[in-house]
C-alpha cells in the first residue's frame, strides 16, 4: 500500500510547529498504525533525518500512551480502538493521511506528536484513589457490592487516561476522564469515606489545569476507546452537587 | 464561592436559570394563545396580569417581582454562559488541520450564536410590546391591537419567525443539557429526556409562532 502521511513536526515546547508530507510506498495492511510510524522512523533515521517522537508503551490498548488525532478524529476512525490497536488495513492504497497530536491548552505539545498529559495524572493525585491501609487483598466477601454497582464502578475503571476526551472535546474538557474516576471510586463502598471531598477536589484540580468546560456535545465519549459513557459525567454531576449540598 | 468559581457550578446556574425561563415561556405562550378568544377576552387577560395578587399586592407589583427576578435569571445565564464559553475557547486555541465533521446535532453546534440572538431578540421584542417603543399602534392597554399592528408587517413576522427557530434549538439542547448537567439524567432515562426536550421545542416554537403568523394570514385582526 502507498500512503502519504501528513504528520505535525514541532521541533520543542517554544517552538513553531507545521504538517509536513512524507511518502510510505510500501506501507503493509497488516501493520498497525505505530507500525507505520516505525517503518517511516527507520527511513528517517537512515536518511539522517529526525524521526517522528510519538508516545507509546505498550503496544495493545491498555496503557493509554499512544493517542494522536488521525484525519481529525482522535485514535483514528475505528469505534473502541487506540491508535495501537488500529491497523493500516482501516485505510485504502493511496490515501493521504492527516497525524496531529491532541490539542488542548493544558496538553502542551513537547515535541511532534507527544503531548505533555501529566494535568491528568495531577487530577488523579487530587483524590482519584481511595485511603486504605495496604497489605495483602482483603477477603472479597467481607465488602458485598451489588453486580450493577461493581459493573458501573468496573466499566469506568477501564480509562486508561489516554486524553483522547480532551482532544476530541471541541472545549477541551476533561470531564469525561474526571468523571470515570468520580464514578469508578465513587459507586463502591470502599470509597464511599472520601466521596464528597474526593469530587471536589477533583473538579478544583481540573479546572485549575485550565481545562475547558462541558457543554454535553458528546464528542468525548465517541471518540473514547474504552467506551466511557456520557452517563459518567452526570454522575460527576449529581457528585458535584451533592457533595457541594453538604450531603455526606 | 468556589461552587460559582467551578466549571460544573456555572453550568449547574446555566442549568438552573435555564429551566426557569423555559417555565416563564411555557405560560407566556399559553398566554399568547388567549388572542383567538378575541379582543375583549385578550384585553382583559393582558389587564389582569397587572393585577395578579391584588389586594395583597398594589397594581403590576407582582408584574414588577417577576421582571425583577427574571432579569436576574437572565444575567445569571448570560454572565456563566460568557465566562464559561471565554474559558473553553481559551482551552482549545489550535484547531485541527484536518477538521472533523462534529457528532453533536446542529442545536448542540447553534448554542453560543443561539443565545446571543435571543438576547438581542429579547431586546427588540420588549421595546416592540412591554415599552410600545417600536409598535405601530402603541397603545397602553390595547394589547390585542398593538399585536396585531406590529405582525401585519411581514418582515417583523420573520424576525419572530427566526428567533423562535432559535429559540426551539435552543432548547431542544438546553433542556436535555440541564437534565445532564443536574444530574437528573440516566442511561434509563435519556431518550425520555430527548423526546421531552424535542417536544418541549416544537410546541413552545409552534404555540409561539401561530400568533404572528395567524396575523400575517388574516386569521387574527
Amino acid at each position: 500500500m502507498k500512503l502519504t502521511l501528513r504528520i505535525w513536526r514541532q521541533a520543542g515546547p517554544a517552538e513553531p510547529g507545521r504538517m509536513v508530507a512524507y511518502e510510505v510506498p510500501d506501507a503493509n495492511p497488516d501493520m498497525s498504525f505505530l507500525e507505520l510510524l516505525d517503518v517511516l522512523n527507520e527511513r528517517l533515521t537512515l536518511e539522517g533525518e529526525d524521526p517522528v517522537t510519538f508516545d507509546h508503551d505498550c503496544r495493545e490498548g491498555i496503557c493509554g500512551s499512544c493517542g494522536v488525532v488521525i484525519n481529525g478524529q482522535a485514535h483514528g476512525p475505528r469505534a473502541l480502538t487506540t491508535t495501537c490497536q488500529l491497523h493500516v488495513r482501516s485505510f485504502a492504497d493511496g490515501d493521504v493521511i492527516d497525524i496531529e497530536p491532541w490539542r488542548s491548552v493544558a496538553f502542551g505539545v513537547l515535541k511532534d506528536l507527544m503531548v505533555d498529559r501529566s494535568g491528568l495524572d495531577r487530577i488523579i493525585q487530587a483524590g482519584g484513589y481511595i485511603s486504605a491501609p495496604t497489605g495483602s487483598a482483603p477477603e472479597a466477601h467481607s465488602t458485598p457490592v451489588p453486580k450493577p454497582i461493581a459493573d458501573t464502578a468496573f466499566d469506568n475503571a477501564t480509562c486508561i487516561g489516554c486524553g483522547a476526551c480532551v482532544a476530541a472535546c471541541p472545549n477541551g474538557s476533561a470531564m469525561l476522564f474526571t468523571s470515570a474516576k468520580v464514578t469508578h471510586l465513587n459507586s463502591l463502598p470502599q470509597g464511599a469515606p472520601e466521596r464528597a471531598s474526593r469530587v471536589l477536589n477533583l473538579v478544583e484540580a481540573m479546572d485549575a489545569e485550565g481545562f475547558g468546560g462541558c457543554t454535553n456535545t458528546g464528542e468525548c465519549t465517541n471518540a473514547c476507546p474504552k467506551g466511557i459513557p456520557l452517563d459518567s459525567i452526570a454522575t460527576l454531576n449529581r457528585e458535584y452537587l451533592r457533595a457541594s449540598l453538604g450531603r455526606k | 464561592m468556589n461552587f460559582w468559581r467551578s466549571t460544573i457550578g456555572k453550568k449547574t446556574v446555566m442549568a438552573v436559570t435555564g429551566l426557569l425561563m423555559l417555565l416563564f415561556l411555557i405560560v407566556h405562550m399559553l398566554g399568547n394563545l388567549k388572542i383567538f378568544f378575541g379582543p375583549t377576552d385578550f384585553d382583559h387577560y393582558a389587564h389582569w396580569l397587572r393585577t395578579i395578587g391584588d389586594p395583597v399586592l398594589h397594581e403590576s407589583w407582582y408584574l414588577w417581582i417577576q421582571r425583577f427576578v427574571l432579569v436576574v435569571v437572565v444575567v445569571l445565564h448570560a454572565v456563566s454562559a460568557y465566562q464559561l464559553s471565554r474559558r473553553d475557547l481559551k482551552a482549545r486555541p489550535t484547531k485541527y488541520s484536518h477538521h472533523q465533521r462534529a457528532k453533536a446535532g446542529y442545536a448542540t453546534h447553534i448554542m453560543r450564536y443561539g443565545g446571543i440572538t435571543l438576547a438581542l431578540f429579547i431586546i427588540y421584542h420588549i421595546l416592540d410590546f412591554t415599552t410600545l417603543t417600536l409598535n405601530r399602534h402603541g397603545v397602553d392597554g390595547d394589547a390585542y391591537d398593538n399585536v396585531v399592528s406590529s405582525f401585519s408587517v411581514w418582515w417583523v413576522t420573520v424576525i419572530y419567525i427566526a428567533a423562535m427557530i432559535f429559540l426551539g434549538l435552543h432548547i431542544q439542547h438546553g433542556f436535555w443539557s440541564a437534565a445532564q448537567t443536574l444530574g437528573y439524567n440516566r442511561p434509563s432515562r435519556d431518550r425520555t429526556f430527548k423526546v421531552a426536550a424535542t417536544s418541549l421545542a416544537v410546541l413552545l416554537t409552534v404555540g409561539f409562532l401561530i400568533v404572528p403568523v395567524s396575523v400575517l394570514a388574516g386569521l387574527v385582526d
